[in-house]
């Protein structure tokens, strides 16, 4: 379900319109006027690049990294080939906004990419794709053929000297290549393994060229950066978080979406924009930043704006922006369990504190959801984790750690219970 | 092995990517042949993907098959398993669980009277539980034939999708 508020992204998208996706549509909604002006007023690279940084975006596929910072870490001078690649491997449980940009306004990605590839020096970008939503690959690539027809992909666009492609790529079934240099190594046609980190990208990345890795969500919102100027975007948001953010809600309200609000909106508005609780039901833990994100209990949750400096002021992140709501007959332990599957099942196996450890906790977890569960389980569950954190090649490790940690922090009571009573404490059905 | 409109389409992918890095194109290579096999094969084993098939891929592609065979298992999505003519893939992570998810694999099973994992003694239906598809807003979801993705699957609108699946 589509429910959008106002932001950058889908400021005068009809959703309800089939054809909104289309070159035709994004024209008459001002669409690839930032890539004209560039290209009239013949703006220089670097002055592009400051403009992202002026505009305070931050990376939206997590880490909160500034866009324009990363964009400078290309090295200007490099004779050979660079690329722009493109991370739509949305498979974080919880979000699912890149999809929906991808469905109802791709060519505002696609501009966003070509005005990364004029600032950066790239020929070519590529459009990693999550092999799940396969229909919007195949309608990005529709899209992309549009573009190429009108000119604005391909040798000379729009009649300058500058050119560059685009091409989507799509995954089949494996989170981990929504890290970054698995995404490349995938792109290579290997698996999907993260590479050791440095080299980083842009010295060392895609076969073995500069590469710059932006969220979908991030080149989305270079368009209106450039046509309406860094300053109006920063102030949508707030200092240090600039702009609008798509959060996309899940879990126990009552109108599942996606919601594009400025910045530093309070937690209290969005969950209200969504409907409220389902069934009227308390509200009794959030997870804010996609399932990677430690949880945190309700009535924090009501005090804090959706922005990153709030959320990690109170122990989360703000990460892709997946809002996970969870009601009070949620039990804490089952939630968990299906967390601690997931990262068991998508490690990619290659640093053993990662593969062992991941199946450790889901063992573990399991047991004490179903009765099983030891004196001194939760003691375990530390030590495997602080063996975990931090001691591997990519940051999946710590995604699985990060939930358990902070479940068991919050909700300590509900494990304690059912380690001690082998029943639990809230009596949970899955509705 | 493949049929030219399948060869054809792995021309396509292979033009996206630099001359010398056609290695790209086996993603797209091995998901192409194994829509044909869906799409053609008879029985659960003709319709997955097999050793001379990932073989015959890596030629065309122009990569040591043993890169292939590492690719095809790496991804679930390539099913290297016998599978039913339908392949039902339910979410099940934790968003989608909080909104029937669990609920709705569960009770595809009973109505096929199967398992998550198994196939239907008719060979028309293999059940499996999914990792987050990037479209929990939908919840429940499932994936028909890893490409079709259903959307607020409750249990009339599961009656209606079996029923239409023929
Ligand atoms: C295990 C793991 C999974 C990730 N999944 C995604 C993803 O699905 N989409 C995404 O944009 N970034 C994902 N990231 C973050 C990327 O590595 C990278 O930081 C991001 O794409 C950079 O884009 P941004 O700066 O625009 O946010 C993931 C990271 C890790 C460690
Ligand atoms: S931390 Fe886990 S997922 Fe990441 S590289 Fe190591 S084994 Fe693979
Ligand atoms: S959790 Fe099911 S689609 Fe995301």
């Amino acid at each position: 379900m589509a429910v959008f508020v106002n932001g950058v992204i889908f400021e005068g998208v009809d959703t309800a319109t089939p054809d909104c996706w289309r070159l035709e549509a994004y024209m008459a909604r001002g669409g690839y006027q930032a890539l004209k002006k560039i290209l009239d007023n013949k703006i220089p690279q670097e002055d592009v690049i400051a403009e992202v940084k002026n505009s305070g975006l931050r990376g939206r596929g997590g880490a909160g990294f500034p866009t324009g910072l990363k964009w400078s870490f290309m090295p200007r001078s490099f004779p050979g080939d660079k690329y722009v690649v493109c991370n739509t491997d949305e498979g974080e449980p919880g979000t699912f906004k890149d999809r929906d940009i991808i469905i109802y306004n791709p060519h505002a990605l696609i501009e966003g990419m070509i005005i990364a590839g004029y600032a950066m020096g790239c020929k070519a970008g590529y459009n990693y794709i999550h092999g799940e939503i396969f229909e919007a690959y195949e309608l990005f690539e529709e899209a992309l053929d549009e573009a190429r027809k009108a000119g604005l992909l391909g040798q000379n666009i729009l009649g300058t000297d500058f050119s560059f492609d685009l091409f989507a790529h799509h995954g089949y079934g494996a989170y981990i290549c929504g890290e970054e240099t698995a995404l490349l190594e995938s792109l290579e046609g290997k698996k999907g393994q993260p590479r050791f980190k440095p080299p980083f990208p842009a010295s060392f990345g895609l076969y073995g060229k500069p590469t710059t890795i932006n969220n979908t969500e991030s080149f989305a919102s270079v368009p209106f950066i450039i046509r309406d100027g860094g300053q109006k975007f920063l102030e949508a948001g707030k200092p240090n978080n600039g702009g609008t953010k798509l959060f996309s809600i899940s879990g126990h309200v009552n109108r599942p979406g996606n919601y594009e609000i400025p910045l530093g909106t309070p937690f209290a508005t969005l969950l209200e924009m969504a409907g409220g609780m389902k069934d009227g039901k308390k509200l009794k833990a959030v997870i804010p930043g996609g399932s990677s994100a430690p949880v945190l209990p309700g009535d924090v949750m009501m005090e804090l704006t959706m922005d990153y400096d709030s959320i990690s002021k109170a122990g989360s992140m703000l990460g892709s922006g997946a809002v996970i709501v969870m009601n009070e007959d949620v039990c804490m332990v089952k939630a968990l369990e299906r967390l601690a599957y997931f990262y068991h099942e998508e490690s990619c196996g290659q640093c053993t504190p990662c593969r062992e450890g991941t199946g450790w906790l889901y063992k573990v977890i399991h047991r004490i959801a179903n009765g099983e569960g030891r004196d001194g389980d939760l003691e375990l569950l530390e030590s495997v984790g602080n063996n975990m954190a931090g001691r591997t090649i990519c940051a999946l490790a710590d995604a699985a750690v990060f939930p358990v940690r902070s479940f068991t922090k919050h909700f300590r009571n509900e494990f304690e219970h059912l380690i001690k009573h082998k029943k639990a404490l809230v009596d949970h059905k899955w509705c | 092995m493949l049929s030219a409109q399948s060869l054809a389409k792995i021309d396509y992918e292979l033009a996206k990517y630099p001359a010398d890095q056609f290695r790209s194109a086996i993603m797209g290579a091995l998901r192409i042949a194994l829509v044909e096999r869906r799409e053609t094969g008879n029985t659960p084993e003709e319709r997955c993907l097999n050793a001379d098939v990932i073989e015959f891929v890596a030629n065309y592609v122009g990569i040591p098959p043993v890169a292939a065979y590492e690719v095809a298992t790496f991804y679930n999505m390539y099913d290297m398993k016998p599978v039913g003519k339908y392949k039902l893939t339910v979410c099940t992570n934790l968003p989608c669980a909080l909104q029937g998810g669990v609920n709705a694999a569960h009770y595809i099973g009973e109505k096929l009277g199967i398992g998550i994992g198994e196939t239907t003694a008719d060979g028309k239906f293999t059940l499996l539980e999914g990792e987050c598809m990037g479209a929990c807003g939908d919840a429940p979801v499932l994936l028909v034939n890893n490409h079709k993705m259903c959307s607020f699957m409750t249990r009339e609108a599961i009656d209606k999708k079996l029923a239409e699946l023929e």
